[in-house]
């Protein structure tokens, strides 16, 4: 009995036990293809389970201590009322954007652009309604090339994901303004939240993506999201991904891009809220020169917790990525990056950059760095480097020469060092939202 | 009263006694040269006068206009008017200078009970001020003293002296680095900057400067204390025989 006692409680268990419970609910039965999915997904989940303490890329964060809450985990998760006027916290004064609104995970066709007011051939959409009305077209990419097999939190939010948004470009279009995509969280009780995008961006299309995670709840969630990017040759994308969520939201951030021949793929990674945060960002190269930009800003405080886990696999020759994760702990709050670039045997000619700088502003902050190059090609181009230290004394100084208060002094010498990945945002008015939140944060 | 006055001022950094009791009196509308061999303290006074942190006043006391400057912090004694013109500015990257000039002058203006400049005087002003030490306006959208050659930043102190109008001034080697061109325009800029009501102490290795700063005062310090204080004349006597024979004099090995 004592046995059977430790495994129920083991946080796994919850989620196993919720699956059978909502097996005809979640598996979308209609589609069989899914069906098989969910099965396999739900057992490769079961075979690896939450990472142990000693799994080497969870070592500074403590996720299964987090997953010993008791978050309800429901298919369909309870829908808050919302208007525009609630959503407008999450608009970009300034940005003309197509708008997606996910509250709880969920698709909300009524306050999303509508589909006709988007160019011909364009499909952005829910999941779901992408996986009834275009079945050949989701089946081709949904899950391809998802890296269930190893990561437990792919698989399990693949064995449960319902909901999440679906974007097509038909090849050669370039949308005359960014997707917004704003995922609201809005909860009464303490909940486990898995959304799934899918991003298809076809041969020579250009897209720019915003998404904005926000939460307005005393209530605690944790959100298990992935999203896929499938890239085209010749494709351009530029990613905006900003965690605004409060301190009341935890979450692993799944990001996987592939990127096929002469594409380009631009990722900006803000973490500015929430509670324990994972950013998942793993690009893979699969034709040649394709070129990958990562950039990073973290801004922890009080209790926060903030990693950042980048992979770039360059599988093909003649690529080029290009790291620049800045952070900067505050308080008692807990920054990670650990930057992964593989070189596969025969990806000669690949050019990878990698930088992490960070400051830490207190002696409970802490900040773990960890640069991973495995690189089995012999004619290639690597750099990384890694700086951890407290803001320019000198600098501070100088400034406080001059009249400024210590505290105007710091604010601007922190808000210098989130410029060059700030000044990197080529939308105007998102980077000059961002410049606005990241100044009132210090004080500027 | 006197807008400066130091006395008996002694200054360590970690274990080592720098200023071994400093005298010095400084009136509005002055000019004070303070020459001295390398080592000799000019800089560390400097540093005491500003604020920094590093030093730490062992004995003596600083009145400014009457009040306890050791008791202000470094940023309290800019908006009462104390400049420091650097020795080495620091570069700042991403810290923009029209920011950053803008911040400081609101700074001051507001200790001063003054509101902010509207943004079109502000840019008039820098543009005026940069022009008076022949500086590229445009530098206002680079970062502080980033990427500046060494003449640059030194006519750009200048210029943020200009900006600030302090009450007393103090330039730490502005002339190091300067070639003979940048020394006449920095020397011009602050002669225009020359008033009745504001002080400057001028430190500086060579009595070259004090050709085109004509001082009224020149003192002479050597291992921590103004040995020797004399007129214009005073540093032409320097530049002819060199600090030995000062040393001498006082009984210090040369």
């Amino acid at each position: 009995m004592a046995t059977l006692t430790a495994t129920s409680t083991r946080p796994e268990a919850r989620f196993l036990h919720a699956f059978e419970l909502q097996a005809d609910t979640a598996l979308n039965g209609s589609n069989a293809h899914l069906t098989t999915l969910r099965r396999k997904a739900i057992a490769r989940f079961e075979a690896l389970g939450f990472p142990g303490r000693k799994a080497e890329a969870w070592k500074y964060t403590p996720i299964t201590r987090t997953l010993q809450h008791t978050y309800t985990i429901q298919p369909v998760p309870p829908l808050p009322k919302l208007s525009q006027a609630d959503l407008a916290q999450a608009a970009i004064p300034e940005l003309d954007a197509y708008w997606v609104v996910l509250v709880n995970g969920q698709f909300i066709p009524e306050l999303s652009t509508p589909a006709t007011a988007l160019p011909q051939g364009v499909i952005l959409t829910s999941l779901q309604h992408a996986a009834q009305a275009y079945p050949e077209l989701f089946t081709t990419y949904f899950a391809q090339k998802l890296d269930y097999e190893s990561d437990p939190f792919l698989a399990l939010n693949l064995a449960f994901a319902r909901d999440g948004f679906f974007l097509y470009l038909p090849p050669q279009t370039a949308l005359d303004r960014p997707v917004h995509v704003v995922h609201w969280i809005e909860v009464d009780e303490d909940l486990f939240l898995q959304p799934h995008h899918v991003v298809v961006v076809a041969q020579e299309a250009s897209l720019q993506l915003l998404y904005s995670g926000h939460s307005r709840s005393a209530a605690r969630t944790f959100t298990n999201a992935v999203t896929e990017l499938y890239i085209g040759r010749g494709a351009q994308v530029a990613h905006y991904d900003l965690r605004l969520e409060n301190n009341t939201a935890s979450g692993i951030y799944s990001t996987q891009a592939y990127l096929e021949q002469e594409s380009q793929y631009t990722n900006h990674t803000l973490t500015l809220d929430g509670a324990l945060v994972r950013n998942n960002v793993q690009v893979r190269f699969e034709g040649e020169a394709g070129e990958a930009h990562l950039y990073g800003l973290f801004l922890g405080r009080g209790t926060m917790h903030i990693d950042n886990h980048t992979m770039i696999d360059h599988a093909v020759p003649n690529c080029v990525s290009n790291e620049l994760y800045k952070g900067i702990l505050d308080d008692a709050s807990t920054g990670v990056f650990n930057g992964k670039v593989l070189v596969r045997p025969h990806a000669q000619k690949t050019n990878a950059y990698q930088s992490n700088k960070s400051i830490v502003l207190t002696e409970t902050a802490r900040m773990y760095a960890k640069p991973e190059l495995e690189i089995y090609a012999d004619d290639v181009r690597c750099t990384h480097g890694a700086a951890c230290g407290q803001l320019n004394e000198e600098g501070i100084f100088y400034l406080r020469a001059r009249g400024l208060t210590v505290q105007k002094a710091r604010a601007l010498m922190l808000l210098a060092f989130a410029r060059d990945v700030l000044d990197q945002i080529a939308v105007a008015p998102l980077r000059a939202y961002l410049d606005d939140l990241v100044a009132q944060r210090f004080g500027a | 009263m006197a807008l400066l006055e130091i006395r008996n001022l002694h200054a360590r950094i970690e274990d080592k006694e720098i200023l071994k009791g400093v005298n010095l009196t400084v009136n509005a509308g002055e000019v004070h040269a303070i020459m001295g061999p390398n080592g000799s303290g000019k800089s560390t006074l400097a540093s005491v006068l500003a604020g920094r942190e590093d030093y730490e006043v062992t004995e003596g006391e600083v009145l400014y206009d009457g009040k306890n400057l050791l008791e202000m912090e470094a940023d309290e004694r800019a908006r009462e008017g104390v400049f420091l013109a650097f020795q080495y500015p620091v570069e700042l990257p991403g810290v923009n200078m029209a920011t950053f000039l803008r911040e400081a002058l609101k700074a001051i203006r507001e200790h001063r009970g003054l509101p902010p400049l509207e943004p079109a005087e502000f840019l008039r002003l820098l543009k005026e001020k940069a022009e008076l030490v022949g500086l590229d306006p445009s530098l206002k959208q680079r970062s502080v003293n980033e990427g500046f050659s060494g003449g640059e930043k030194k006519r750009s102190e200048i210029f943020q002296l200009a900006l600030l109008e302090p009450r007393l001034a103090i330039l730490d080697e502005t002339d190091s680095g300067l070639d003979i061109d940048a020394l006449r325009t920095v020397a011009d800029g602050v002669n225009k900057l020359r008033s009745h009501d504001r002080a400057f102490i001028v430190i500086t290795h060579y009595q070259r400067l004090l050709n085109y700063i004509v001082p009224d005062y020149v003192h002479v310090m050597v291992d921590g204390r103004i040995v020797r204080s004399g007129d214009k004349n005073l540093a032409l006597e320097l530049e002819e025989k060199g600090y030995d024979w000062i040393r001498e004099e006082i009984g210090l090995p040369a």
